[in-house]
């Protein structure tokens, strides 16, 4: 039990980001936001089998403004988590691991979680105002 | 024909049966988040073309449409799979950053937990709409 903690020397003040370290914590952070909206997800299901009132409950905060948001970095973290999810599968089988690899495949990610946000928004919203 | 195993003298035989090293546990986690992202990959893309198609859909569309056994079985597919994956993941962020050795464990034990309950929740919720009345 750590009561008086010695200081540590700098590191996230000091090193350079780059596109290999900001992903990979991308790639964390969107994982612990996916799992969050998992459980904003059971909270819909269990309200619609509830009933039409606590559904439609559910269904005016998701209309919200602050449902809309939180629905788009859901998408956000949703399609970039799934990207970088399969880059790091195809990692696993060996390939694509030297540095240009890596950095051509990372924007390749970052452009793919982009594309598919807007597509999935724009496609959205025209099916939702149809 | 197999060569004969030469006898580890720093190991017994139990030890080399189970398989195990010294880190008490292989490579079954790394193995299941691999399985289960593989799964949530055609999972994933069905369940966003779905959400798109029904957007704005009323209650009643939903449940006409998790009617369809193929519907319904693909969603407990996802929940089972996201559940899964995101617990192997919140586990490695709970040893990483949890340095105090008591509130890591109960932090493991509690989130386990809660992702078989959620998960549990929404299976039951989604049989409900699809078998019920």
């Amino acid at each position: 039990m750590i009561s008086d903690p010695r200081p540590l020397s700098p590191h996230l003040q000091v090193y350079r980001w780059q596109l290999t370290s900001v992903m990979s914590i991308l790639h964390r952070a969107s994982g612990v936001a996916l799992a969050a909206g998992a459980i904003l997800l059971v909270w819909w299901l269990g309200a619609a089998a509830d009933g039409p009132e606590p559904y439609a409950g559910v269904q005016r905060f998701l209309g919200s403004w602050l449902g809309r948001i939180l629905l788009f970095g859901w998408s956000l973290a949703l399609f970039y988590h799934l990207c970088n999810g399969l880059r790091h599968l195809w990692w696993d089988t060996g390939r694509g691991l030297e540095l240009r690899s890596v950095y051509a495949s990372g924007w390749a990610v970052v452009a793919g979680t982009l594309a598919l946000t807007l597509i999935a928004w724009v496609v959205g919203i025209s099916q939702w105002t149809r | 024909m197999a060569l004969p195993r030469m006898r580890s003298p720093m190991r017994s035989p139990l030890g080399r049966a189970i398989g195990l090293g010294s880190a008490k546990e292989g490579v079954e986690h790394w193995w299941a988040q691999r399985i289960t992202a593989l799964a949530l990959v055609p999972l994933t893309v069905w369940f966003v073309i779905e959400i798109i198609a029904l957007a704005g859909a009323d209650r009643a569309l939903f449940v006409a449409w998790l009617r369809y056994p193929q519907q319904a079985i693909l969603l407990v597919l996802l929940l089972i799979a996201t559940f899964y994956h995101g617990a192997l993941g919140l586990q490695v962020v709970i040893e990483d950053y949890v340095a105090n050795e008591r509130w890591r464990l109960a932090l493991l034990i509690f989130m386990r937990l809660a992702a078989i309950a959620f998960a549990v929740r929404g299976i039951f919720a989604v049989l409900k709409l699809s078998l019920g009345a």
